[in-house]
Order: structure tokens, then C-alpha cells, then sequence
């Protein structure tokens, strides 16, 4: 035992010892989930249009104000003719570009229909399709200012209620998982790294033939960043809370527990990836390739799991992020308890046994 | 020049001997590519519904019909237990949950209104706001539906309308993978340019290789672009590879000049391995290197428009990405490829590109020492 505190103390050294690695172990975080926090968002906001309005009437230009009233829309471009469209949408600013055929009020008030036509850049086609539900809301509701208030038969009125999350803040979904990720990234990465390193400069061979057994040799290096990945894990998530004004529903002491639990599962990857490389090179490419795309984008970080075709359904339970980041949303917003999140908490254990156990049989006792 | 050529020579030796290297450069990136385009949807289909039927009318079993058949629905349960329809709210079973009234029908013929409750599972904000779009527009429709049923309403009584028509341009299928796979590219293009430079040169600090190659005649610059050239080959000849895979694979549009493509390709990455050579000059071993180059990519591919649209985020926000390199080579190579835009329209963003990247290696070169 005094021989492993002696070990975990020279990791310890090593970390405080690299002040540049110590600062960026811990500003890296910080100044990561500040800027995704709030940049990361499918709000959309001032969304530039170009508008080509062949009447020019007075209600064909209240109704470009009207679109451009909210927040939503932002007239870039006025249009001369059909022709400038294309070269708009080219020069790469304008989203959408909304078309007003000539007598728009003559139409609307004597033949009963006016038309108005919106192209919209699908090259984005999420932006292009949210834009368009967007514009046919506010034009929807112009229609019905200009017919006056008139009670038609048969109404159905429809109350929604947004759950969880009234305000739909785009914040709500993002943060929990930017927290995931910086955490699971950094925690892999170190541990990957750190073990790679003693490979590569030769002073793993010192340390196989010392005393200590193997195992305990992996455990002493991962100790101490299991105390540092902690420490990252409790900032990320006081920012979270004071920052971003994510609600805690649940048991703190739950969330920790699940925290720690994240961690620790972060940390097994990582070991086995140092395990099945010997080269700083390769452990820092394998955790970048590796975990950095597929972790965004499979574990429904940003894009919404039930959308992708079912083998990706299928490979996205095997991210472990996407456990975690259901868990801190059950738990952060809609206050579940163990009794709810206790499969994906399991889930976590499983993986973090399996790295485990993996690790351990592939460790090579002997180099070369 | 010889020199520079047997630099050259010895450095991708290295690269092509370390078959695990190899294998992470080649392999996981066409791999991710063919995988990772699949994923990024955002599209939202077959959304869970709870149906608590309180009326069962025929019009609130044509409504509930009606929702189901759209596709963009799919029904749960049906029940009149309100407290399960929670529940699965609760568990993330149900995305959403109707309750139609009782009375539904009979209020709708003799008051002329009834109403309806939606609730949204509204934890995915955009989710909730298109679950709640589709879920309005299928009322209204039925809304409409029943009412010109129920009064075989004279066209010229009705009141007017404004007809709106839409159409989508430069990618009429609203295909997705059409939008992820350009970008996806990027960022493999990216990891090499930053990442193996940087490394490259750190590695020979690391393990004192660095002296051998600073006593010897090599001057300064015939080291780096020996060191970088390699990099900036592999890098291009992994562009022509996704664009290859893109192509055949997921149909890809190429709008515009793929030279172009290219030409600005060539240009970014001198400021991505610029960028990997200035962090080598300042740190003394690969973790530090590596977590830097690591900390900057993160921001940049996660900044860059990729996932998220620039036009989102905050002003504050959009600053920054003025000089996120990532952001402008998503941006051109989606105009070029998609829209087919032309030289005029990106030539602006070939020149910051190309001061950037005059900045970048200016300053790296200016900050090399071969002494230590």
C-alpha cells in the first residue's frame, strides 16, 4: 500500500509539475463550455432575406415589415427582378428569398387570393425548413389582420404546453451535452496519453520492473486524474447551473454520484485505448478521431437520435455519452431519481467493467 | 532544393512505417464519413403521440387518424388515463401527448368551438417547436376539413387568402447528407493540417532527435517545409478521397469548379499547419502540443457553422468565428459545391485565407529557433 501512495504521488508531481498542461487541463473547459453554452444553438435569429416585391403596394410592404417585426427575419436585399435571385442566394448571405407577385392587394381583396412564394436555401435543409414554417406562420397571421376580427364556425382552439422547458431554450439541450463531451474527451485523452507517454520514452520498462504489479501500476496513474476529472466535472457543472441557469430537479448528491460515475467510465476508455497503442501520435489521434465525431454526432448531442437510420440507432447505445446525457437531463431537468435513470446508470457500470476487464487482458507485462 | 527533397524523402519514410498511424489517417476517416453522414439528420419522423381520448367521436377518431397517417407520428397509446400519458412524458416515451375532451364533437356543432391540449416534451427545444409545428398545421388542416364538410362553404363567402408557395432551392429532396458530407470533409482535412505537423515536430523535440537535425546544414525554412509538405499533400489527397466517396457514396452535387475547391483548400491548410507548427515552437512535448492544437480545433470545428448555423449564435459569438479558419472553408465549400458559386463570391474569403495563413507561418517561422 505505502508503495502504491508513493506511486500515485510521483503522478501527482508530474501533473503540478507541467503547469502549462495544468492550465490548460482546466481553462480548456471553462472557456469551452462558456463559448458552446452560448454558441451552439438552433435558434435562429436574424436570419437574412432577400425579398422581390413586384407590387410594391402598401400591403405588400407592410407585410415585408411584418416579417422583418420579429427576430426572426432580417431584409438583407431588396430585389429588382427574377433574375437577381440566383446571384443573391450565391454571394453565400441570404437564407431565404421571399417573392411578391404584382397586384398583390388587387388579388387579395377582389379575387379573394393573393399569393406570395418563398425560396428558401436548402442546402441547409433544417434552417430552409424551419425559415419556411416560420414565414407561413407570420404571413398566416398577417391574413387574418387584414381580414379583421371575424369569429368563424366551428373553431378548434389549441392550447400547447411546452414541458420542462417553457421557454424552449435551445440551452436546455446543448449543455448537457458540451458538458458530456468536454468532460469524456478530456478524462480519455489524459489517461491515454499519460500511459502512452511512459511508453514512448522507455519509462514504462522502469516502472514494469519495479515492484508494484501491473495492475496497480495503471491504478496509481489514473488516480490522480480521476481526482482532476472530478474537479472538471464539478466546475462544468457550477457553470452549467449559475451560467447557464440549468435547474437542478434532482438529488444533488445523485448527480454527483452519476458524475463520478461518468468519470470514472471516461477514464476506463482511456485506459484501454493507451492500452492498444504505444505512441503519444497514435493515443491522441485514436481519442480525437475516435471519440471527438462520433461523439457528437451519435450520441444526440446536436442531432436527434430518432431520425438516424436503425443501425446508427443501434451503434449510438454504445457511445457512452449518450447515457450520460440522458441521465443529466432526467436528472437536471425533469427531477427523476434513481428509480428512472437506474438502466442508463447501469448501462455506465457495464461499459466501465468491460474497459476494465479489456484493458487488463490485452496489458502487455513485457515491452516489444 | 535537395535538401528540402531529402527531408522529404525521410519524412514520409516515417509516416508510411507506422502502419498504426497510417491506418487512423486513412481508415478512420472514410470510415466517419460514411458513417457520420448518415447520423447527422434533423429531421424529426415517427414521433411518439399519447392520445387521451375523452370524447371518442367519430371527428376526434378521424383527427387522431389523420395525425397517425401524416408520418410524423407515431401512435404510442391510446388511453384515457391522463396520469400514464404523464408518466411516458416523464420516461421519454412520449414526445407528445393530446387530450381531446370529452364533448369534443358536440361542443364544436352547437358552441362553434371546442379546444384541444397539446403537450410537448419540450426538452429538445427545436424538437418540441417542429413537434408542435407539424402537430398544428394537421389540426388546422382537419380544422378547415370539418368546417367546409360541415357548411359546404361557398368559396366566394370565404374570407380572403394569402396562398403561400415554397420551394426549396439547391437541394430540392432536403437531403441532409448532402449538407453534412462538405463539412464532414473539412474536418478530416483539418485533423491532419493541425494536428500530425505540430505533433510531427514536437515528437523530434521530445525524444532529442531535434539536436541531430539542428547541427546539420538543414536551414530553417528547408526544415519546416520539409516538415509541412508532406502534410499538406496527405491532407489534399484526403479531400480528393471524401470528395471521391461523396461522390459515388452519397451523390454529392458538385455546382461548382472543383479547382476552386482545391485552390482554397490548398490556401487553408497552410494556415492549419502554420497553426500546428506555431504551437510546436511553443511547447516542449506532444501532451502540451496536443491539447492545445486539440483546445483550438475543438472551437473552431464546433464554431464553425458545421453543425449549427453560424447565423444563430450571438453577435459576440459571430465575432469570433471572423477568425476561425474552419468556418470560412465550411462556408466556401458548401457555396461551391451546393450553390455553385463562383470565383467572384469567394475570392474575399481566398484572401483572408491567404493573409491568415502568411500570419500564421510568419510568426511560427519567426518564433523557430534552431538553437535551444
Amino acid at each position: 500500500m505505502r508503495q502504491f501512495i508513493v506511486f500515485a504521488k510521483k503522478e501527482f508531481y508530474h501533473i503540478f509539475r507541467d503547469k502549462r498542461t495544468l492550465l490548460i487541463l482546466f481553462g480548456m473547459p471553462i472557456v469551452q463550455i462558456v463559448l458552446f453554452g452560448f454558441a451552439i444553438t438552433n435558434e435562429i435569429k436574424n436570419a437574412e432575406i432577400a425579398v422581390l416585391d413586384q407590387s410594391g403596394d402598401y400591403y405588400s410592404t407592410r407585410l415585408v415589415q411584418k416579417l422583418q417585426a420579429g427576430s426572426y427575419f432580417k431584409v438583407d436585399k431588396m430585389l429588382q427582378s427574377a433574375k437577381a435571385i440566383d446571384a443573391a442566394f450565391r454571394e453565400g448571405h441570404i437564407k431565404m428569398a421571399v417573392v411578391i407577385p404584382p397586384k398583390f392587394s388587387d388579388a387579395f381583396f377582389h379575387l379573394k387570393k393573393a399569393q406570395v412564394q418563398l425560396l428558401a436555401d436548402a442546402g441547409d435543409p433544417n434552417t430552409a425548413t424551419t425559415l419556411i414554417n416560420y414565414a407561413r406562420s407570420i404571413i398566416g397571421s398577417y391574413q387574418q389582420e387584414l381580414n379583421g376580427p371575424q369569429q368563424l364556425p366551428l373553431t378548434i382552439n389549441t392550447t400547447v404546453r411546452m414541458q420542462y422547458n417553457s421557454a424552449l431554450k435551445s440551452v436546455f439541450l446543448f449543455v448537457p451535452g458540451v458538458m458530456t463531451l468536454i468532460l469524456l474527451l478530456v478524462s480519455a485523452m489524459m489517461t491515454s496519453i499519460t500511459i502512452a507517454r511512459e511508453k514512448e520514452l522507455g519509462t514504462m520498462e522502469i516502472l514494469l520492473v519495479s515492484p508494484l504489479p501491473p495492475p496497480l501500476i495503471v491504478v496509481g496513474k489514473v488516480v490522480p486524474y480521476i481526482a482532476l476529472s472530478f474537479i472538471n466535472a464539478l466546475v462544468i457543472l457550477g457553470m452549467g447551473v449559475w451560467l447557464f441557469g440549468m435547474p437542478i430537479r434532482g438529488s444533488i448528491a445523485l448527480l454527483l454520484l452519476e458524475c463520478a460515475l461518468f468519470v470514472l467510465t471516461s477514464l476506463a476508455l482511456g485506459i484501454l485505448i493507451s492500452t492498444v497503442t504505444d505512441k503519444q501520435q497514435t493515443a491522441m489521434m485514436a481519442s480525437m478521431m475516435g471519440l471527438l465525431m462520433p461523439t457528437t454526432l451519435l450520441s444526440g448531442f446536436i442531432f436527434p437520435i430518432e431520425s438516424m437510420p436503425w443501425p446508427l440507432q443501434w451503434l449510438s447505445n454504445l457511445m457512452p455519452a449518450k447515457w450520460f446525457i440522458i441521465i443529466l437531463k432526467d436528472i437536471m431537468l425533469k427531477g427523476s431519481g434513481l428509480r428512472e435513470v437506474w438502466p442508463q446508470s447501469l448501462v455506465l457500470c457495464g461499459m466501465t467493467l468491460l474497459f476494465v476487464v479489456i484493458s487488463i487482458r490485452k496489458f502487455k507485462i513485457r515491452l516489444g | 532544393m535537395r535538401t528540402i527533397y531529402f527531408i522529404l524523402q525521410k519524412e514520409f519514410l516515417q509516416i508510411f512505417r507506422n502502419k498504426g498511424m497510417l491506418r487512423i489517417i486513412l481508415l478512420i476517416p472514410i470510415i466517419q464519413l460514411l458513417v457520420l453522414a448518415n447520423a447527422a439528420n434533423y429531421e424529426v419522423k415517427n414521433l411518439a403521440i399519447d392520445v387521451v381520448d375523452h370524447d371518442h367521436s367519430a371527428w376526434s377518431l378521424r383527427l387522431v387518424n389523420k395525425l397517425v397517417a401524416s408520418g410524423y407520428f407515431k401512435l404510442h397509446r391510446q388511453t384515457f388515463n391522463e396520469k400514464a400519458a404523464f408518466e411516458d412524458l416523464q420516461l421519454d416515451k412520449a414526445d407528445i401527448v393530446l387530450m381531446i375532451p370529452r364533448h369534443f364533437e358536440r361542443d364544436l356543432v352547437r358552441e362553434d368551438k371546442a379546444s384541444l391540449q397539446l403537450l410537448v416534451n419540450a426538452i429538445n427545444g427545436s424538437k418540441a417547436g417542429l413537434a408542435n409545428g407539424y402537430a398544428n398545421t394537421i389540426i388546422r388542416s382537419f380544422n378547415a376539413n370539418i368546417r367546409a364538410e360541415w357548411l359546404a362553404l361557398d368559396k366566394r363567402n370565404a374570407p380572403a387568402s394569402i396562398e403561400v408557395t415554397y420551394s426549396n432551392w439547391f437541394n430540392t429532396r432536403l437531403d441532409y447528407k448532402v449538407f453534412m458530407v462538405p463539412g464532414i470533409i473539412v474536418v478530416l482535412v483539418t485533423m491532419i493540417g493541425a494536428f500530425l505537423s505540430g505533433m510531427n515536430i514536437v515528437k523530434e523535440k521530445e525524444i532529442g532527435t531535434i539536436e541531430q537535425l539542428n547541427v546539420t546544414p538543414i536551414r530553417k525554412h528547408h526544415f519546416i517545409l520539409g516538415k509541412l509538405i508532406p502534410f499538406w499533400i496527405l491532407a489534399l489527397f484526403e479531400m480528393a478521397l471524401g470528395l471521391l466517396i461523396g461522390k459515388l457514396v452519397f451523390h454529392l452535387p458538385m455546382a461548382g469548379s472543383l479547382w476552386l475547391v482545391f485552390l482554397f483548400a490548398a490556401v487553408y491548410l497552410w494556415v492549419m499547419l502554420g497553426m500546428g507548427l506555431l504551437i510546436s515552437t511553443f511547447t516542449e512535448t506532444q501532451q502540451q502540443a496536443m491539447f492545445i492544437a486539440w483546445f483550438f480545433v475543438i472551437i473552431f470545428i464546433l464554431m464553425s457553422g458545421l453543425f449549427t448555423p453560424v447565423e444563430n449564435m450571438p453577435h459576440w459569438a459571430q465575432v469570433i468565428t471572423w477568425f476561425n479558419p474552419i468556418a470560412y472553408f465550411v462556408k466556401v465549400i458548401r457555396m461551391v459545391l451546393l450553390k455553385g458559386s463562383g470565383w467572384v463570391n469567394i475570392q474575399l474569403y481566398l484572401l483572408i485565407m491567404l493573409v491568415y495563413a502568411l500570419v500564421m507561418n510568419g510568426i511560427a517561422i519567426w518564433n523557430y529557433r534552431k538553437t535551444t
